[in-house]
């Protein structure tokens, strides 16, 4: 009895729950309540504390216990494992091993993952609970705000964050001090600060999980923005698909201004400012500037001309300075380390750090902090830790999806602003998506440019037609029906419709394509010249195809394929009809003997012009049944 | 501030700042295409035809929305940018169905001039197309989706021009559409059937319905004249083939109105060609029109005039005139009632909508119209707008009206019991009682005297008896208005505030508040109001009252009216009278004669027997209908001169057949005093007539001849017996009126 009292009543003992969107997405509030439930259960009075997102999304759900200042975290926990860890870690003091994915002086991936970063925007993120100012405080929140409220001129703080060399990080790179000061010096009795939270690139969740995980950053961030430009009134404009993000920030919000952070006479000092959140209906277009400040005044998302800019004429006609959110959340460290401390990491035009996103075919997928000047190599394979599954690395696609892809040779490019605009890629908010040779650039372009597509706003012609037009050439070439001719037309056009577009939508949309067909031009040769696709993705190019010899006529693979394309039934012979296939491999994942492949170039019984057969089943039949009996080669 | 320098392909100009690159290449006749850009709209810089290379910049700039900065230096003839707007318009002939053979817009298309330019007779980009909308029951507009290149000419016309906000894009991507709420017709949404859009839209997406299959605009004669609607005297351009009217357009340069039309003047032509018009005098035999041949009509006219004047007296005639007529028809109208008749009884509508206006402000002022121009709404920093539905009645003051208030900041008051358009854009709409316009003027009065808002210098300077208004404000507390006329103390507050000390306020006024009992009050405290706050005679303020009818302006300065000549000289004033004797060679009557109500009056106890109607319609614009038609009834003879069989023209004994404006020379006078010229652009219908000659055979036959070979001798007889006509000749008018 005793023994385990002075086990359980460990009150320095903290269990920490990741609940960010990827957390809770993973099933993280199912293990928060197992978690609870066991504790009770067993007498456990250890705190379980909730916090947003540490970045290791690949091992969602984590959890970290953290017992007299030592951590010990669990990764890939579920419900079920939580009767266990409460048991053997809390109550009898064992960790389970079995389950640990990071503790100190223990070689893992995870802390090689953690290692190498450098924390500024997400140093409070996965510490604290984002629904608890009190938290954010203690670690250090709003001390920066009573800083420059008590000791610095908004002028001062405008010369820091410009010493600082912090350029805005939600792409286009401009330096933040001089998009202050110009703000400070427009003439106009009213003027506002927008936080842009329209993130909207595919693959890009920094921004996301900053706002989940430590609100405070930001909205700090945009105090001391107000404060510097002489703005009473901050907008944050998020989009409604990010409703965690939204139901903290209105928590933070109500809770700074309970405590005088946000309203009148700010900390006692004459300074109002207050902070309106205005959810956008998530049109990409309306992340760029002029398009957000239509919609935030009640109008169509639609970008205009600059100038004048909204340093000069924004929201309402009046100065407006929008910065984003990985922006905003850099302030309150600059501010109280010091400019010089900040400027002293990165490189010579790219200062401090950047948050990426890794997603795609990545060992571990996550947020990652690195000082801008790390190489892609060290992003991607120390800390990413290479492919995944033991792939091998194709391209990394970078700037979202008007960035560009850039393959192997560019491994150990600089990623800094410069670097990357050289190779026609840009940074753009972040979003780094690692590539292995199963993904056709052809395809990957074709997904990119219908994203471009349908989120134009219309506006200018280049963009509404161009992207429209080089979409459906990008069809073509995936479907084996376009000419060689089409694609200098495709090239073409898109130089055009970058020179040509009004904003930053059209001017990058063509990006993907036109580094896709420099650095992987064989294989858009390959799709039209050879009708096939070497990463065997294009469904048009592609056989999937049963390998009768292995087949054990389980009939599994009739069962769950969508379209009804597989003819055939249990224990009997199953053929797949090519035409009818939508190439979508659900028959490859469920075929228990790995007897189902994909296979390219088609077996084109007609001129390529005429690329679609008609639907003949016993041709089809006929033919499928030739090539597998080609494969077998002569019988195994 | 300085010119700018700037360099367009070699021409060096200097330019005013604000000046964009298109202004400047325009300068120097350099030609750069554009789809996207209209001058009545702010710079937009979609369409991306109009790219121009600047030197130092990053990427080519929108020639239509790039202010000149000092030392630009500007190359709109280079391969890259050739080779971009090509692009452009290549991807826009992808979506745009080649039908140019059938297409209304067939040579007055922006996009058919710039793939004639560059060759292009089909796109190299296949794929999806937007499809040919399902023609709705949209009247006025047709809207062909499948044409249009999303310009956004339209949207932003009826948005920025129009207030309307009837269409919007919708969707995104290819997509993206030109729509109106859910998708409905036109007739479902806040739209106005303007036809604005259409006069900007650059293609064949939007064409007027009435114009459908008649011919394209090349095909056309094209004459330049004025609307026949409202006293704004917007400029059409009238374009026929034969002797039909095809369409009405309006050019970008000319008149009031730039551009803009409205409705009725875009719209409202059919009247000018249609079967119902009356083409041959007729004369009431038996109780039924017969066809007459003019010298028959004639002569009956003379006899019976002749005969009532001397059985009866010159005075048992009288006359209407119109003010939907020429200035000169008006003038010869007057001259024929007073010299070939001899009496002064004349007189016509005004008599009906603004008496009150010119008598209030003759009174105040000496002169009884706009104080200042229909431009200056621009400069104003204040409008107060009381008794004028001017969206609907003069939209395309209207439109200034707004565009102030909406572009320049311009702060808008209404007075009006109800809510209309311009209630929406006002940041004080005050809801009176009918019939209080009076208190709650003498009530904003009262409060800017309390607070000392008046300007002490202008009243000492330029007005008389200020102590007396004085006396009577003291009684309009903000509290007792409020009790007559229902408007808050706040409000009344906060409009003084705005009105005293805007800096320069303009009234607008109109029949709302003329057409009263008190009408003559309801003008004159409107005038007091500005003048002890000193806005008057300075740009952007003054008291500006809205005429009704085309010419109702132009027929009062011709002396359509019983107590004065043309150029308001007063009857029986000996030198007038002296004047016009000698200039018209006659003996003229002294006393005044009777107007509109009375000769209404007379007619029906027997006084008046014979009346002379010229394009007036007494039966639906006088009051109590009943009564008219009892001294129609009663009169011994009626003619009635007139382009339609109307109400009053069933009781005539002679109709003679007029012209409409579309088939005569002549002038009108707008509402801010502007005489414009009306040209003819079609043959007249069958017998018809100008009413100038109708009169002046009228006259002749009656012993006074009148002999004149066109309108512009007329003019010139004006000039030379009206002081304020006296230099307002047809060749100095022919641009832009005067």
């Amino acid at each position: 009895m005793n023994k385990k009292k002075t086990n359980t009543t460990n009150t320095n003992t903290e269990v920490i729950v990741g609940l960010g969107s990827c957390g809770l997405a993973a099933g993280a509030g199912d293990v928060f309540d197992a978690l609870a439930d066991e504790m009770k259960k067993n007498g456990v009075d250890a705190r379980l504390k909730k916090t947003g997102c540490i970045g290791l999304c690949y091992k969602e759900v984590l959890i970290d216990i953290i017992s007299d200042g030592v951590k010990v975290s669990y990764g890939n926990v579920t419900p079920a494992m939580a009767a266990r860890i409460v048991k053997e870690h809390l109550v009898e003091g064992r960790p389970v091993d079995e389950w640990i994915i990071f503790k100190k002086d223990v070689v893992s991936g995870e802390n090689t993952f953690l290692k190498d970063q450098k924390r500024i925007v997400l140093r409070k993120c996965g510490l604290i609970d984002p629904e608890d100012i009190e938290e954010a405080i203690a670690k250090g929140g709003y001390e920066a705000i009573k800083k420059v409220l008590s000791e610095n001129s908004p002028d001062e703080v405008v010369a820091i964050v410009k010493e600082s060399g912090l350029r805005g990080r939600g792409g286009a790179g401009f330096t933040t001090g001089l998009k202050w000061e110009f703000t400070r010096k427009a003439e106009g009795d009213q003027k506002y600060i927008i936080c842009n939270a329209d993130e909207g690139d595919p693959g890009a969740y920094m921004d996301r999980s900053v706002l989940e995980s430590d609100p405070h950053a930001v909205l700090e961030g945009m105090l001391i923005a107000g404060y510097a430009i002489s703005a009473d009134q901050g907008y944050i404009y998020c989009r409604a698909e990010y409703p965690l993000a939204i139901k903290r920030l209105n928590i933070g919000i109500e809770q700074a201004r309970a405590k005088g952070l946000l309203g009148k006479n700010i900390l006692g000092h004459d300074f109002n400012f207050d902070i309106t959140i205005k959810q956008g209906a998530g049109a990409f277009v309306c992340g760029e500037e002029t398009a957000l400040m239509a919609s935030i005044e009640g109008k169509r998302g639609m970008p205009r001309l600059k100038p004048p800019f909204p340093v000069i004429s924004g929201l309402w006609e009046k100065p407006t300075c929008i910065n984003n959110v990985e922006t905003l959340a850099n302030i309150s460290w600059i501010i109280l380390n010091g400019a010089a401390e900040y400027a002293a990491i990165g490189t010579e035009r790219s200062k401090g750090n950047k948050v990426f996103a890794l997603t795609g075919k990545i060992e571990r997928s996550g947020l990652v902090e690195v000082p801008m000047g790390i190489t892609l190599r060290e992003i991607i394979f120390d800390i990413g830790g290479g492919i995944k599954d033991g792939g091998t690395f194709k391209a990394v696609q970078i700037g979202g999806p008007t960035g560009g892809c850039l393959p192997e040779d560019f491994l150990d490019t600089y990623v800094d602003y410069d670097s990357l605009t050289k190779t026609g890629a840009t940074m753009g908010s972040g979003g780094m998506v690692i590539l292995d040779e199963s993904t056709c650039m052809v395809d990957l372009a074709k997904f990119f440019m219908s994203f471009a597509q349908s989120e134009s706003c219309g506006k200018c012609v280049p963009c509404r037609l161009g992207t429209k037009r080089m979409l459906e050439i990008l069809e073509r070439i995936t479907q084996g029906i376009a000419s060689a001719e089409e694609l200098d037309l495709l090239e073409s056009l898109a130089v055009d419709v970058k020179m040509s577009s009004l904003c930053g939508l059209g001017q990058t949309a063509p990006n993907p394509i036109l580094t896709t067909i420099k650095y992987f031009r064989d294989e858009y040769l390959s799709h039209i010249h050879d009708k096939t696709c070497p990463a065997k993705v294009c469904v048009d190019l592609i056989d999937v195809v049963i390998n009768q010899d292995l087949c054990r006529q389980c009939a599994v693979c009739i069962k769950h394929c969508p379209v009804q394309a597989i003819s055939g039934a249990r224990h009997e012979y199953t053929v797949i009809d090519p035409d009818a296939c939508i190439g979508c491999r659900m028959c490859i994942s469920v075929c228990p003997w790995n007897t189902i492949d994909v296979d390219s170039p088609k077996q084109l019984i007609v001129p390529a012009e005429k690329y679609r057969r008609p639907v003949n089943k016993e041709n089809v039949a006929e033919s499928v049944r030739c090539k597998a009996d080609e494969s077998r080669g002569g019988g195994a | 501030m300085s010119q700018l320098n700037i360099t367009i392909n070699e021409n060096k100009l200097t330019v005013s700042p604000g000046s964009t690159i298109l202004d400047a290449a325009k300068a120097v006749g350099v030609h750069i295409p554009t789809l996207c850009h209209d001058p009545r709209l702010k710079p937009y810089g979609a369409c991306r035809v109009c790219l121009v290379e600047v030197e130092g910049a990053r990427a080519p700039m929108p020639a239509c929305a790039t202010k000149v900065t000092d030392g630009m230096v500007v190359s709109t003839d280079t391969e890259k940018i050739h080779r971009l707007r090509k692009t452009v318009v290549e991807l826009l002939i992808s979506d745009h169905p080649l039908e140019c053979v059938t297409c209304e817009q067939c040579g007055d298309c922006g996009l058919q001039d710039l793939a004639y330019r560059y060759g292009l007779n089909k796109s190299r980009y296949i794929g999806e197309r937007h499809p040919l909308r399902e023609q709705g029951d949209d009247p006025f507009i047709q809207r062909n989706l499948d044409k249009c290149i999303l310009c956004g000419r339209c949207v932003r016309i009826c948005d920025e021009v129009e207030s309307a906000f009837a269409i919007d894009f919708t969707y995104r991507g290819f997509q993206v559409q030109v729509g109106t709420d859910y998708g409905t017709s036109l007739k479902n949404t806040s739209c106005e059937f303007c036809g604005q859009c259409i006069s900007s839209c650059p293609v064949g997406a939007l064409i007027e319905k009435p114009r459908l299959n008649k011919g394209r605009t090349w095909e056309t004669k094209k004459t330049l004249t004025i609307c026949p609607y409202c006293g704004t005297g917007c400029t059409l351009e009238l374009q026929t083939i034969g002797d039909k009217i095809v369409n009405v357009a309006a050019p970008l340069d000319k008149g009031v109105n730039r551009g803009n039309l409205c409705v009725k003047g875009r719209f409202g032509y059919q009247f000018v060609n249609s079967n119902d018009r009356l083409k041959t005098p007729l004369i009431k035999k038996n109780g039924k029109f017969v066809e007459a041949t003019w010298s028959e009509a004639i002569s009956l006219i003379a006899k019976k005039f002749n005969g009532i004047k001397s059985a009866h007296g010159a005075d048992a005639l009288a006359g209407f005139s119109s003010a939907k007529c020429t200035n000169e028809e008006n003038y010869l109208f007057q001259k024929f009632m007073r010299a070939a008749v001899g009496t002064n009884n004349v007189d016509h509508c005004a008599r009906l909508c603004h008496a009150s206006t010119v008598a209030g402000l003759a009174r105040a002022f000496g002169s009884g119209a706009m104080t200042n121009s229909i431009d200056d709404f621009a400069k104003a920093k204040a409008i107060l707008v009381i008794g004028s539905n001017t969206t609907e009645a003069h939209p395309i003051i209207g439109i200034n009206i707004l565009q102030a208030v909406r572009n320049n900041g311009a702060k808008l008051i209404v007075i009006d019991p109800r809510k209309i358009k311009l209630t929406q854009f006002a940041d004080i709409w005050m809801a009176q009682r009918p019939g209080s316009d009076v208190a709650v003027i003498n009530g904003i009065m009262n409060i800017i005297l309390k607070e000392g808002w008046y300007d002490q210098k202008f009243i000492e300077e330029r007005t008389e008896d200020f102590d007396e208004l004085k006396k009577i404000l003291d009684a309009y507390t903000p509290e007792k208005v409020a009790e007559i006329s229902g408007v808050s103390p706040e409000d009344l507050r906060r409009a003084a505030d705005i009105y005293a000390n805007s800096g320069a306020s303009s009234i607008v006024f109109s029949m709302g508040i003329t057409q009263h009992s008190t009408g003559t009050d309801n003008v004159l405290s409107l005038a007091n109001l500005a003048m002890m706050t000193g806005n008057v005679g300075r740009e952007g303020t003054g008291v500006n009252p809205l005429r009704g009818q085309n010419n109702v302006q132009g027929a009062c300065d011709m002396g359509s009216l019983p107590n004065v000549c043309c150029g308001y000289q007063k009857v029986g004033d000996d030198g007038v009278q002296a004047k016009f004797q000698a200039a018209w060679g006659v003996e003229l009557p002294k006393t005044p004669g009777l107007t509109v109500v009375e000769i209404l009056n007379s007619a029906a106890k027997g006084g008046v027997k014979g009346l002379y109607v010229m394009g007036e319609n007494p039966m639906l614009s006088d009051p109590d209908s009943q009564h008219v038609e009892e001294a129609l009834e009663k009169l011994e003879f009626l003619v009635v001169q007139d382009i339609f069989m109307t109400e009053t023209a069933v009781f005539a004994d002679v109709i003679l057949p007029g012209l409409t404006f579309a088939e005569r020379d002549g002038t009108f006078t707008n509402t801010e005093r502007r005489v414009q010229r009306i040209r003819r652009a079609i043959n007249p219908m069958g017998n018809a007539r100008e009413d100038w000659r109708i009169i002046s055979d009228v006259a002749t036959a009656m012993g006074y001849p009148m002999h004149y070979e066109s309108a512009d001798e007329i003019l010139a007889e004006i000039n030379s017996v009206t002081p304020s006509y006296a230099c307002i000749t047809t060749a100095r008018i022919s641009d832009s009126g005067f």
